[in-house]
């Protein structure tokens, strides 16, 4: 696997963009997304309604975040589960493994979840002789790729059905190598083959959360294919490993949240499986676990709190704004070098990692706001990006030259007279050298943007020169 | 009577690289009843600071435009995005200062968008110009997205006889211009214009329009480096009937 960082964005994105499969991919599923979207909102006159609902829960929730995150342990508790809480990633490694080291666990089947990826559980169980197995498609695909996941409801977006062929031949050769893969549900077969053992033998299952409720105590997963359910319900032991901004306070808010989840994620009216479960195997239970384990993750999250980033916490992990957005589906999710890219990623890594690390990832967008105008919560995403570009500036981290370049642009857009003169001059001079073909195909100080396009000359005059020579 | 002296924030871009739009724009303007004031002291209405982040320069030069323009009636922006600077993004700078903000407030209720003012506030629904050939038309991410710019072009478009209007598949999607974007993420900006080079040749349309400045320039750079044979035109150009001039990076005839 090439391992990229968020410092090294520009590089990982050079190194994206020639990627013929990665475009051929995102080019596919592009358009499913975003039409997909689109769909399903057309057919919800109140989706509006739905969304401005959706962003005051959250708004409501995480003004009296300790509020309803004690009322949820509570709840938690009374029904016979643990809850741990954890204030870094390391903190939720150490508590995954204690839990599966006290049960005697050599094998754990996960559920999709984020929060592993960010607290990097896999590794963590691995180097602890615990072998992880990923039952969602797309997390299995990548994890036999040993790849990350890159993008936060579809891990495994950026590779194509060929690829992904390739690697079950490659990985599944107790199968019959004349057999044929060529589709997705063949493909799907064959994983649900080769997962349904698995399933079996793990003794501890780990998922995420897309919602936990104050009021009952209950974790929710919504998934596709069902594999979150039977990682939950086989295993002795069931870990929720979740961010304390997941919590809801009550079931209803979690129905109106999961009615603009699934449109603005897959253009679905409901996810196919939506999983509600509370604590562990109560007596007349036919199956589930017998231990119920919730993780509660902060990892920087309070830190954003009473900020000009607060409202960042409001995010449902939909995907809607990296599927729509122009960069992310120029570069693919692994140029932004952590769990979380797109738009999304670009206000929260540098949240959770500091700006110093991921400081590229705010400036790497063209504030066209298509982001802001699909999020179901309504997150400002250009807005807060400009702030972290503020944070930045203020901290002298924004390189050099482009900081002098600005500041000596500001300077002579603050004297306008100044700016006459330079400009009438520069320009004429301009205009006059670029007259022959109307355009440059280089010039020294634009090597930025005669790169990859001609510069069209100016016209000649500039537009104040030959007004004030008319009146 | 309404009073309708309005003053014409030209923009930087234009200023410098296209006249022709200003006095598209003046012409259009004039059109329509209004009283044309160019002020004199104006250059650039501080978007490259405000995106890189440099708050304090942006405030300064807020104030400049604020106390240059705040007599008008209205204030016209032929470019979406330094309108939805001064309308929208104005007052947020102002936040902790009522003097200003109470000034950015009032001068970000009369500025507005070339086309739209036409449109929207002087009533106009058709132009008398002339055009023959089959355009299509980008719409800029600003204008569409703060400022909800979408049928206004398109109507007074067609208006127009002789002018074929072919829809651009995502016609909404950003070009990759994004003011200094287009040269600190050169290669990605590539990629986003490239993508729409291929959606704009798809139309089969000869001229592209769309309103804002740096996306027209950032596009015609694309196809003209592509040896694409395509004009490329500010739509007030189209509007106020001065298709005659060369298009945007064609060298004048004389
Ligand atoms: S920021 Fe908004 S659009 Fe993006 S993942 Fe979060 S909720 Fe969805």
């Amino acid at each position: 696997m090439t391992e990229s960082i968020p410092s090294q964005f520009k590089e990982n994105a050079v190194r994206q963009l020639a990627d013929e499969d990665l475009r051929q991919a995102l080019t596919k599923s592009k358009g499913h997304f975003t039409g997909g979207r689109q769909k399903s909102i057309d057919n919800l006159p109140e989706f509006e309604e739905l969304r401005d609902k959706a962003r005051d829960i959250k708004n409501h929730t995480i003004e009296n975040l300790d509020f309803y995150l004690e009322a949820y342990e509570k709840k938690v508790l009374s029904s016979g589960g643990h809850v741990h809480w954890a204030s870094t990633a390391k903190d939720a490694q150490e508590i995954v493994l204690n839990i599966c080291q006290t049960v005697g666990a050599t094998s754990v089947n996960k559920g999709k979840s984020m929060i592993g990826e960010e607290c990097d559980i896999n590794e963590a169980l691995e180097a602890a002789g615990i072998n992880a197995v990923e039952t969602d498609l797309g997390e299995y695909i990548i994890q036999i790729r040993n790849e990350r996941p890159s993008h936060i409801i579809a891990p495994a977006v950026h590779l194509t059905k060929a690829q992904v062929e390739e690697s079950f031949r490659e990985t599944h050769t107790h199968l019959d190598p004349e057999r044929v893969l060529d589709e997705p549900p063949t493909l799907l077969e064959e994983a649900r083959k080769v997962l349904r053992k698995k399933y079996f033998e793990a003794e501890v299952g780990i998922t995420g959360a897309n919602f936990l409720v104050a009021e009952t105590g209950s974790s929710i997963i919504v998934t596709n294919e069902g594999n979150g359910d039977l990682s939950q319900l086989l295993p002795r032991v069931h870990i929720v490993l979740a961010s304390i901004e997941k919590v809801v306070p009550n079931l209803e808010d979690a129905s109106t949240l999961l009615r603009v989840l699934a449109r603005s994620a897959t253009g679905q009216e409901f996810s196919v499986y939506t999983t509600i479960s509370t604590g562990p195997r109560r007596d007349e239970d036919l199956d589930g676990p017998e231990e119920y384990h919730v993780i509660l993750l902060d990892n920087g999250r309070t830190s954003m709190l009473g900020t000009e980033f607060q409202d960042m916490l409001r995010c449902i992990r939909c995907g809607a704004c990296m599927n729509h957005c122009p960069v992310y589906q120029s570069v693919g999710g692994h140029a932004y070098g952590w769990v979380y890219p797109g738009p999304m990623g670009a206000v929260l890594s540098p949240g959770l990692l500091g700006v110093d690390e991921a400081g590229h990832l705010p400036n790497a967008s063209t504030f066209c706001g298509r982001c802001e105008e699909v999020c179901p919560v309504h997150i400002p995403l250009p807005k807060m990006m400009r702030h972290w570009r503020e944070r930045e500036f203020e901290r002298h981290l924004t390189p050099n030259a482009y900081r002098k370049g600005i500041q000596l642009w500001s300077f002579i857009a603050l004297r306008p007279n100044l700016y006459k003169r330079l400009t009438s001059f520069h320009i004429r001079i301009l205009g006059w050298i670029g007259r022959r073909r109307g355009r440059f195909s280089s010039l020294p100080m634009a090597k930025g943007w005669t790169k990859y396009r001609d510069l069209p000359a100016p016209e000649g005059k500039t537009f104040q020169k030959q007004w004030s020579e008319r009146s | 009577m309404k009073n309708n002296r309005v003053a014409l924030f030209i923009t930087c871009l234009v200023d410098l690289f296209r006249p022709t739009v200003g006095f598209a724009s003046i012409k259009l303007l004039e059109e329509a009843g209004c009283e044309v004031v160019v002020p004199r002291q104006q250059t650039c209405c501080g978007q490259p600071a405000y995106n890189t982040g440099d708050r304090a320069d942006t405030i300064s030069i807020a104030k400049q435009v604020i106390v240059e323009f705040e007599d008008y009636d209205y204030i016209i922006v032929p470019s979406g995005s330094c309108a939805g600077m001064i309308s929208k993004h104005y007052p947020a700078l102002f936040s902790q200062d009522s003097n200003w903000l109470d000034r950015a407030n009032r001068l970000s209720k009369k500025t507005y968008e070339l086309i739209s003012f036409l449109t929207d506030i002087m009533g106009v629904d058709s132009v008398d110009s002339e055009f023959q050939g089959t355009v299509t038309y980008h719409d800029a991410c600003s204008g569409l997205r703060e400022l909800s710019i979408h049928d206004q072009p398109r109507r007074l478009l067609s208006s127009i006889d002789g002018l074929h209007l072919r829809e651009l598949d995502d016609a909404n999607v950003c070009c990759g211009f994004g003011g200094t974007f287009c040269v600190k993420y050169a290669d990605i900006s590539n990629r986003m214009v490239e993508t729409k080079a291929e959606q704009v040749i798809a139309t089969g349309a000869d001229t592209l329009l769309a309103g804002d400045l740096g996306c027209l320039l950032n596009m015609a750079g694309k196809l003209q480096r592509d040896g694409v044979e395509l004009n490329v035109r500010h739509v007030a150009e189209v509007l106020a009937g001065m298709a005659d001039k060369p298009a945007i990076g064609v060298p004048s005839k004389d």
